[in-house]
């Protein structure tokens, strides 16, 4: 068990294994998998996440709500390239695999469905310009995963839980400790990368318009995967962050839990409850949903017993 | 505890890993606590389940679980119409469970021949699920581990018996909980352990005269 990122560097340091090996071996002893078997899930992950964005990007069909769909084709074949190529393959990448999603495709929930488009978005983009091998990319999935767990543990990862910070964030978190740690950083300057993440979604609400995993998801998605190279690329060249990561991610389980019911995936708040998100729920049929986003509140306020326990 | 593969994952079929992936962990536990497919189940719905279930394909993945499908499976799509074929009835409604219970909450209440069970489970983020309570006993089920659930004779020394049966084949008890009805009545016990227990050990203990019935669990994400 991992408890802080501060127990993870000291632990695997102590050891003198790698961050990604110390979580490899830790899957082994507490699940009795053989290493070779995880490795090997691994890459089946890595394989439904490529399947998972190819599919978005081909498919031009919206989804059953007719929210989503089509987007990410469209960005990839006539986005400006303001920051060059690879910059819009990425963000087209994070929308394509909520797409998939939106149809009931096949996806890897990494670490939730909401958020499944942010993980792959950035490794995928970024391999190829890295010369990131297939068997380093299977080493840096186990950072995102020692991650993922922690904050899991710690905070949370579910919009219902802690907001979008807790979904959206925790991938983006994922995503910038696993690049950090394939580019080269120590363990600190991992750390840094997770703590600047966060620290820059902070609060962010789970405010899906109509209760379905679509708008503004996708879109987050795409951000996030930005804030995660954004985090990784300042954290690389050694800028610090003088609040320690473990900290960092105990605000966000904070802010979580103190965060209003209305903004933890109801879609009785923020973008789900504006006039227009209302008029999308109507269509959709929606009528109960409705009735209480017009009352503007619902039962549960105020309740206590929510996220992983 | 969270393990590695509950972050880097479920493989699932979209959209949601709470509403979508969870609730058919929900509906596949019902049915493997039941000892298979129900042929009628009784479906609450509670909070943001009933809320926006519509959209996130909640019953569909719910139906999928009780027919036996796993999150990742493609055939939930059309398990609908597969449980029509099939002959499974399910009738869903909405259900206030009050304040405390968890906003992805659901009762089921599943009938397979003469066995009738009453099951409460929560979906609480990234597919992972908690069930509850089993016919009024309290649990905190997560199906990470491979479970088996057995209802026996609350007496001394039954917790050792089988916990012992289950060591003597040389496998590792995780977790055990108990709860119970009343002194000297029945107790419904759930032993988490590190690797499946074999048929043979189940069919051992399902055969002592103090063992009311015994279930079997799957580790849910293998």
């Amino acid at each position: 068990m991992i408890r802080s990122f501060a127990e993870w560097f000291e632990q695997a340091e102590a050891a003198g294994v790698s961050l990604a090996e110390f979580v490899e071996r830790r899957e082994v002893k507490e699940t009795g998998v053989p290493r070779e078997a995880i490795r090997k899930r691994i890459e089946d992950t890595l394989t439904v996440m490529r399947g998972a964005v190819a599919e978005g990007l081909a498919e031009s069909a919206t989804s059953p709500s007719g929210l989503t769909g089509g987007r990410s084709g469209r960005l990839a074949a006539d986005g400006p390239r303001l920051l060059g190529d690879d910059f819009t393959t990425m963000l087209s990448r994070a929308i394509a695999t909520l797409e998939t999603n939106a149809r009931m495709g096949l996806i890897m929930a990494t670490p939730t469905a909401g958020a499944a488009g942010v993980v792959p978005a950035v490794l995928l983009t970024l391999a190829p310009l890295r010369g990131w091998s297939e068997e380093r990319l299977v080493d840096a999935m186990l950072v995102a995963g020692g991650t993922g767990i922690i904050i899991a543990d710690r905070a949370s990862i579910a919009g219902a839980g802690g907001g979008c910070q807790a979904e959206t964030g925790s991938a983006a978190a994922m995503a910038s400790a696993a690049v950090t740690w394939l580019e080269g950083g120590d363990s600190q300057q991992v750390g840094t990368a997770v703590a600047l993440t966060i620290q820059g979604m902070l609060g962010l609400i789970c405010d899906p318009v109509a209760g379905l995993v679509e708008i503004p998801c996708a879109y987050r998605n795409a951000s996030a995967a930005v804030n995660a190279v954004a985090s990784a690329e300042m954290a690389l060249a050694g800028l610090d962050f003088p609040i320690p990561v473990d900290q960092v991610v105990d605000v966000m389980g904070d802010v979580g839990t103190k965060m209003d019911v209305r903004f933890r995936e109801t879609a009785l708040g923020g973008l789900a409850a504006t006039p227009a998100g209302q008029e999308i729920a109507a269509q959709a049929g929606m009528t109960e949903l409705v009735q209480l986003q017009r009352k503007g509140r619902t039962k549960g306020e105020g309740s206590a017993r929510f996220g992983p326990s | 505890m969270t393990t590695l593969f509950d972050i880097l994952g479920p493989r699932m079929v979209g959209p949601s890993s709470s509403h979508t992936a969870g609730a058919c962990r929900l509906g596949y536990v019902a049915q493997a606590i039941l000892g298979g497919m129900p042929d009628r189940a009784v479906v609450g719905l509670h909070g943001s389940f009933a809320m926006t279930g519509e959209g996130h394909g909640t019953r569909i993945a719910i139906t999928g679980g009780l027919l036996g499908h796993t999150p990742d499976d493609e055939r939930l799509r059309g398990a609908e119409r597969e449980a029509t074929e099939k002959g499974l009835e399910i009738e869903f409604s909405t259900v206030d469970l009050g304040d405390d219970a968890h906003p992805n909450s659901a009762v089921f209440e599943v009938v397979r021949g003469a066995e009738r069970i009453a099951i409460t489970g929560c979906s609480i983020g990234g597919g992972q699920i908690r069930v509850l309570e089993i016919d009024g006993f309290a649990v905190d089920l997560s199906g990470s581990l491979p479970t088996i659930v057995v209802v026996a004779d609350d007496v001394p020394g039954t917790v050792a018996r089988i916990t012992g049966l289950i060591a003597e084949r040389g496998l590792n008890v995780a977790t055990v909980r108990v709860d119970r009805t009343g002194r000297g009545e029945r107790a419904l016990m759930t032993i988490e352990t590190d690797e499946d227990v074999p048929v043979t050990v189940l069919e051992e203990l399902a055969a002592q005269s103090w063992v009311h019935w015994i279930r079997n669990v799957h580790r849910l994400n293998a």
